[in-house]
């Protein structure tokens, strides 16, 4: 069973925190691969790129060529970019890939004209021409293209790829808002997209667990006609479409999510205050039930931090923290790493029908049951 | 006998029979209950002459010949009165003195089955044993990663939809705009595919919609069974347990009329209304009740006359092509109803079902399709149909599944399978196969006879007399005095028991595959099947 840990914080903090806290857990991820997904950006990002799209990736000199021409030809010039091209040789396991980059580009002239809707498709085109042109001889391999946010994968055991990548050593990395998880998918084969967390136009999540309706939410989601929905190398890439679809093309709050993913039985909704809205929401959105055994992480556009258990709480999950910074883990070791003088009495391990959510504040621990009446929102 | 036998081409020995029936002359004792209960008079008591030559010791006297007489039993060689093998004989017998046994190796009967230049009809579905359900296997079993989910102990939600569901946008928009919704009913997934009250006797019928009313109401399992063409009883119409009931209406409108009239007294709305073009036992061609079966009480609710064959024409006839049938049709009979239930047609599985499919997808008051493979069907239809018609439930729908998915529709329209289903006695498995190949829900006629009535029709040609009223278990026949054989209650009970069963047996299936809050519709990854080809035409895995 995978280990996640992930951290929201007030102030940008060392990705190396939740890699260490990941590798507390280490027994319970095989270490196959690592995914860290980095929003809410401090140091030069957040100083002087604040809205510049940032592209992540691996490339190779080839490939850094090539992208070059790419982002010149659609009139984006790289502003600033963190490029590591790592000199020893790579752990165990991890093949040698070329240059890891993130690189915060000036958008073309008229960009700003475009909403912001247009902005984001037009993001997410490039992010998926550029995966293309480096699939036949991976020499671009692209994981984000967005604002305020950076995105490491790399096949392998979480710290040694951390420490190899020297991840703590640029305080430009320091991020708010932080998914890190140590393996990547389950049932498929290895395959570096596949390490989780996923991203899409600001909404990323890790899940563990298998997720048993993969084929047909995966069926449903790139039927629904969305730029983006598409890839799908782990049975878990669809719960971060899914809650994309849901707060992004439905326009619903968070605390919607689960109620589409794991809805409530008929006799539980039937003295509820929302119930016909959430009877409406349960039968369209059944193709996007989900069966667990999953606990998902997530974090959205606004720093929120969330997490969902499924319906039969079959993983654990637990959050904890203290003003100013939480953490999100699949156990409670993770959070003793990271954050050992809270007050352990407010962890909260949220059970069938909760939500957690730790706003990007960092106040206080949110929790809502399935049960409880949903935020106005249509 | 005659001395001298004529023999024609038509002559047949009782070698020749598919069926032959094993006599024991010492355990029979004579009673005559199995030539009172043969159906088909295939046997009759006959009487024996036997000669014997007393050949006494010491050439003292002459040689005497001895005659005696004894009564036994005697099987008909005529092909009109051939043995269908039902075993009722044997059923009734105190001494299991005799019993039909089937002979193999007999081929002759079958050309000889179109007396008058009739071509044989008869009921049941077709007589071939090999289904390519029962080949599938489910695989994508949770082990190791993961624990599978516990059949007896987790929380089940395995209820369906049959009606239009609208996209999570559109739904949104109209419960914001309060509009019109199509209305959804949640139905269990085993429907109980039409059978009309002309072709089921009344106690079946009634059997029927009592073990259905108990699975709602006691069970909490919102079991669904369609009525069928022919109409239904006027206090059903009018009683609460309409609910649980589809109504059908095909080409021949036969008994329509009767529940036009009934609206108004309607207390409650029927399930849905299941207009029917086509069925899998024969395809093209339109229903077919025999005269035999067209008594009294079926003419009344049908409208007839007593006594006279009622084929429904394959078409429906005021209609000039299927795209205006099917909006028409579709369009009215929501009408009739205030556009509160859901109407959509059921075709045979054919080369034009992603056609109609097509037709549906953009019609908004189309609440799904029934598709019924080539193995459906339990009313009469001619053999040569049966056996030779049809294309194959499992492809067709997989076909029309995989066209919703493309164009994002996948269960917003449902489909619904049949045909074939539990043929072998594997209702649970195969369902099950059957939804992960993309159905939202699946409809089973033969097997609820034969599990719910103790019909005695097998896939190698037993029995099927269902055609001509002499059911001798009294399911398919309109004559009391054969009907009385079949008491309802008990069909109830077992109906029960088989959906119970079913029950369990689905959840068996789907909980090691991590699948229990919502149906597994479309889970094509969980199946492999051992043939190549079947495994490229499903898009399943291919595994020996
Ligand atoms: S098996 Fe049936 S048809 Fe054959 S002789 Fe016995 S009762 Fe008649
Ligand atoms: S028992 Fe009745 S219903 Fe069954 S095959 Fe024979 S005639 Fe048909």
């Amino acid at each position: 069973m995978c280990r996640l840990f992930a951290l929201t914080s007030r102030d940008p903090i060392s990705p190396m925190l939740a890699i260490n806290a990941l590798n507390t857990m280490k027994e319970g991820h095989d270490g196959s691969g690592v995914g860290l997904c980095l929003r809410g950006l401090g140091g030069r990002f957040e100083e002087e790129l604040q809205g510049c799209p940032i592209l992540s990736g691996i490339f190779t000199e080839a490939g850094l060529r090539r992208l070059e021409q790419y982002t010149m030809d659609h009139g984006f010039k790289s502003q600033y970019s963190i490029l590591y091209t790592p000199e020893t040789e790579p752990p165990e396991g991890t093949p040698v890939r070329g240059t890891y980059a993130a690189i915060a580009y000036k958008v073309p002239r008229g960009w700003k004209e475009l909403t912001a809707a247009q902005q984001g498709q037009k993001l997410v085109e490039m992010r998926l021409e550029l995966r293309k042109m480096g699939e036949e001889d991976g020499d671009i391999m692209v994981f984000s293209f967005w604002p305020d946010t950076i995105i490491v994968k790399e096949v392998g055991d979480p710290l040694e790829i951390g420490e190899w990548l020297q991840l703590g050593a640029n305080r430009n990395l320091y991020a708010r808002h932080i998914l890190a998880q140590g393996r990547q998918n389950t049932n498929y084969a290895i395959n570096l997209y596949a390490c989780h967390p996923f991203f899409i136009e600001g909404v990323a999540s890790m899940t563990n667990g298998e997720n048993t309706a993969f084929i047909p939410i995966m069926e449903y989601m790139q039927s629904r006609n969305v730029t983006g929905y598409s890839g799908y190398q782990s049975d878990s890439e669809v719960f971060t479409h899914i809650a994309h679809y849901t707060t992004k093309r439905l326009g619903l709050d968070i605390r919607a999510y689960k109620h589409v993913i794991t809805p409530l039985m008929d006799h539980e909704m039937a003295d509820h205050p929302d119930r016909e809205f959430l009877a409406t929401l349960k039968r369209s959105c059944r193709k996007m039930i989900i069966d667990g055994p999953n606990c998902i992480i997530g974090t959205l556009d606004d720093g929120s931090m969330f997490m969902v258990q499924d319906r039969k709480k079959l993983r654990p999950g637990i959050v904890g923290g203290k003003d100013g910074i939480y953490a999100f883990s699949s156990e409670v070791c993770g959070i003793d790493a990271v954050i050992p003088d809270r007050d352990k009495s407010k962890d909260f391990q949220p059970m069938h029908l909760d939500t957690v959510i730790v706003g990007p504040d960092c106040k206080e621990i949110e929790t809502c049951s399935q049960k409880d009446q949903l935020p106005r929102q249509l | 006998m005659l001395t001298e036998r004529p023999i024609t081409p038509s002559t047949l020995g009782v070698r020749d029979l598919n069926w032959q029936i094993e006599w024991d002359k010492d355990l029979c004792t004579q009673c005559g209950r199995c030539t009172s209960v043969c159906p088909v008079n295939a046997i009759e008591l006959g009487v024996h002459r036997k000669r014997e030559i007393k050949t006494p010791a010491g050439l003292m006297k002459k040689a005497e010949n001895e005659y005696s007489i004894f009564y036994g039993i005697r099987q008909k060689t005529d092909p009109a009165y051939a043995c269908i093998g039902c075993s009722m004989c044997n059923m009734v017998c105190p001494n299991n003195a005799i019993g039909p046994k089937r002979e193999e190796g007999s081929t002759t009967q079958k050309f000889h089955n179109d007396r008058g230049g009739n071509p044989r009809t008869r009921g049941g579905r077709r007589n071939s044993g090999e289904s390519l359900l029962d080949q599938i296997k489910f695989m994508r079993i949770s082990m190791l990663t993961d624990p599978a989910l516990d059949a007896g102990r987790h929380e089940f939600r395995l209820n369906t939809l049959l009606g239009r569901v609208q996209s999570p946008e559109e739904s949104l928009k109209t419960y914001q705009e309060q509009g019109w919704k199509p209305p959804v009913r949640e139905i269990y997934p085993l429907v109980i595919g039409g059978m009309s009250f002309g072709a089921m006797s009344p106690n079946m019928w009634e059997g029927l919609q009592m073990g259905v009313a108990y699975l709602n109401e006691e069970l909490n399992m919102p079991v669904r069974i369609s009525t069928g063409e022919g109409g239904c009883p006027p206090r059903l119409l009018r009683s609460r347990f309409l609910k649980y009931v589809i109504l059908q209406i095909a080409s021949g409108y036969f008994g329509w009329d009767e529940i036009i009239h009934a609206i108004p007294e309607m207390k409650v709305d029927p399930c849905a209304i299941e207009i029917k073009y086509g069925q899998g036992a024969k395809p093209g061609d339109g229903g077919l009740l025999m005269w035999y079966k067209v008594n009294k009480l079926i003419a009344a609710i049908r409208g007839v006359p007593e006594g006279v064959s009622l084929p429904s024409p394959p078409t429906h006839q005021t209609q000039y092509s299927i795209e205006e049938s099917v909006a028409k049709m579709i369009q009215s009979m929501s009408m009739a109803w205030g556009f509160r239930v859901p109407v959509y047609p059921k075709i045979s599985a054919s080369s034009t079902s992603l056609a109609v499919l097509n037709n549906l997808t953009r019609n908004p008051y189309a609440a799904g399709l029934a598709i019924d493979g080539e193995d459906g069907g339990t009313g009469a239809a001619y053999n040569v149909s049966m056996n030779h018609m049809g294309h194959p439930i499992a492809s067709n729908l997989r076909d029309c599944y995989n066209a919703l998915v493309v164009t994002g529709k996948q269960n917003e329209l449902p489909l619904i399978a049949g045909g074939g289903i539990g043929k072998s006695g594997n209702l649970a498995a195969n369902a099950a196969a059957l939804i992960m190949l993309g159905a939202s829900a699946v409809q089973v006629g033969k097997y609820v006879m034969q599990a719910g009535a103790g019909c005695l029709g097998s896939e190698k040609d037993r029995c099927n007399v269902c055609n001509i009223g002499v059911c001798p278990k009294g399911i398919t026949s309109q004559d009391p005095r054969l009907y009385r054989r079949l008491d309802p209650e008990k069909v109830a009970e077992r109906v029960v028991d088989f959906y119970l069963s079913f029950d369990t047996e689905i959840k068996k299936i789907i909980a090691p595959l991590g699948r229990s809050t919502s149906l597994p519709i479309g889970m094509a990854d969980a199946l492999g099947i051992s043939d190549r080809a079947a495994a490229d035409r499903l898009g399943i895995k291919y595994v020996v």
